[in-house]
């Protein structure tokens, strides 16, 4: 039948789009643990004749390498915080309560992704120069905080959708406070989505490039390092590679770990 | 749901949603607002149209305007239908297909810069393309593939380096959108003896057409943030509006010109909402 005669088509389209997915990445791992000077000779072949940290071991100890990941992290860690604390109420509270203005309300914070960093960025410097937040890193989270809120606010709900209502109203009806009952036994059940809303937090967080690099100038997050080393600095093709390299390492191990969760995730979002 | 929760005319709800609200009425509304006046505001707080003017008549302007038009015009349409192929194999569940969706889903933890220079490793000079052209002979020296004089080919590399980055987002909207499609409708199909391509474009496709609609909003909206990948790529060779917004910013310290990028961006943003709202009688929830 039709069915047996696609499987081997279905395999090989498979096999095709996974190449195209995977080969580049291989080769920019190739590159960043290729010599130096190797990366400059040709004909170069695909795999180096040997392998060397000396390319990755440039690019880390560059100036500003070492602080600007850590600011990353630093920001990625205020804005899941910040994300969470305003975004976990309101989408818990769109999808607990039936109220005036839901369906607006949940509309138009939907509507806030349709605006990214790109507009926001510009007239924010502006206004943080003015309140003194430009160039901090508490800055460059408040603006991912705000790109990040409207996902937040999305998974948290579809998050406590999943929590039978039946449950909090048994621990209302037990004597619990709506407060102790939230904490008792929504939020035990809620904590794993609440940690994938975090790391999907995480990855906006440590890719956002835009944004960074317009609100900072000392100190850099290290997409804005990057960014300024090649858009203003002209840094070398090994201090590119090894760069882009170390950018994605991240968040292909975390992507790696929460592969079960990823539909789940990605797809609440976009709906 | 249970009475006790829908009843009361409760302030609960309002209380847990105001510290969001606020916070994007400061750090949302305000800087939308905050963009028009900068961009339209003048010595002595009068009304000007000297920063529009000064980039319009801006010598990459034209060309921001034209190539983030085109590069939109390229990239989606082929975004869409790489995406709709790749969960289409992941929809028949075949044995690997939780696997290969992993495999496909990569690219959403990539950034555009890094994606840029992933691909500035392949399309540079002593790069992979290169190597690969040389060591099956056919070529002797290698290619400057990324040089004004091969526009074509910068213009390439940028829509494959967006094809591969992005497609993973429209994949992920498919994915989803395909679950919803019933199996009975489907297997009714089989019971009338259809074949696979009349299943695909009567049952599947049609269904399939708020998630597709969608997809293609969202993903043009986002090309006009077009940035970091063009920027590795090509530097200015290839004028972006969002990459014009960072220059004027970042190179010529003016934010009021910056500004007017944002305004014009956020200004194509909502025509293009609103158009696709318009022609293709999306549901206004299916945007979000």
């Amino acid at each position: 039948m039709t069915a047996a005669r696609a499987k081997p088509l279905l395999w090989i389209g498979a096999a095709a789009v996974s190449a195209w997915v995977l080969a580049p990445i291989v080769l920019i791992g190739l590159a960043s643990f290729t010599p130096r000077d190797a990366l400059y000779t040709w004909p170069r072949p695909i795999i180096p004749e040997q392998f060397s940290l000396e390319t990755f071991l440039f690019f880390f100890r560059s100036h500003g390498v070492l602080r600007s990941t850590f600011n990353s992290l630093l920001v990625a860690g205020i804005t899941i915080v910040f994300a969470l604390a305003l975004g976990a109420p309101a989408g818990y509270a769109l999808s607990r309560f039936v109220f005036p203005g839901r369906d607006g309300l949940r509309l138009s914070i939907l509507a806030t992704k349709m605006f990214p960093a790109t507009i926001l960025a510009v007239p924010l410097t502006v206004a943080f120069i003015r309140w003194h937040l430009y160039d901090t890193l508490l800055g460059v989270a408040l603006v991912h905080t705000v790109l990040a809120l409207p996902f937040t606010i999305i998974i948290t709900s579809s998050i406590f959708v999943g929590v039978p209502a039946e449950l909090e109203e048994a621990a209302l009806t037990l004597g619990c406070s709506r407060a102790g009952a939230f904490r008792r036994v929504v939020l035990p059940m809620a904590l794993p989505g609440l940690a994938a809303s975090a790391i999907f937090t995480f990855v906006l967080s440590w890719n956002e490039v835009f944004a960074a690099t317009i609100l900072t100038l000392d100190n850099r997050t290290l997409p804005a390092l990057i960014m300024n080393a090649i858009g203003s600095a002209g840094a070398p093709l090994d201090y590119r590679f090894a760069g882009g390299f170390f950018m994605i390492v991240p968040a292909l191990v975390i992507i790696f770990l929460i592969r079960r969760y990823l539909m789940t995730m990605w797809g609440v979002t976009v709906r | 749901m249970s009475h006790m929760m829908i009843r009361r005319r409760s302030w609960v709800p309002y209380a847990l949603m105001v510290p969001a609200l606020l916070y994007l009425a400061v750090f949302f509304v305000y800087p939308l607002l905050e963009a028009f006046v900068l961009s339209f505001r003048g010595e002595g707080g009068r009304f000007t149209l000297e920063f529009f003017r000064q980039m319009a008549g801006d010598t990459y302007f034209r060309g921001a305007v034209r190539n983030s038009f085109l590069l939109t015009l390229l990239v989606v349409p082929l975004q869409l239908i790489i995406a709709l192929l790749i969960s289409l194999i992941v929809n028949t569940r075949f044995r690997a297909a939780s696997t290969f969706l992993y495999i496909c889903a990569i690219p959403l933890g990539i950034s555009d810069l890094a994606a840029g220079l992933i691909w500035l490793s392949v399309f540079t000079e002593r790069g992979y393309l290169n190597t690969i052209l040389g060591g099956l002979g056919l070529t002797a020296q290698p290619i400057t593939f990324l040089t004004p004089e091969r526009l074509d080919w910068l213009y390439g590399a940028i829509v494959v380096t967006e094809v591969w980055r992005a497609t993973a987002i429209v994949m992920v909207i498919l994915v989803a959108g395909l679950q919803l499609v019933p199996r009975d409708y489907l297997e009714a199909a089989d019971v009338f003896g259809a074949r696979p391509w009349q299943k695909l474009w009567r049952i599947t496709l049609p269904l399939l057409m708020p998630s597709l609609q969608a997809a293609l909003m969202i993903r043009t909206i986002l090309a006009l943030q077009l940035f970091a990948t063009v920027i590795t790529l090509s530097g200015r060779l290839v004028p972006v509006l969002a990459g014009e917004a960072y220059f004027w910013y970042s190179t010529y310290r003016n934010f009021h010109v910056a500004s007017a990028y944002a305004v014009l961006i956020m200004v194509i943003s909502f025509l293009i909402t609103f158009l696709y709202l318009r022609l293709l009688r999306t549901k206004a929830e299916a945007l979000a």
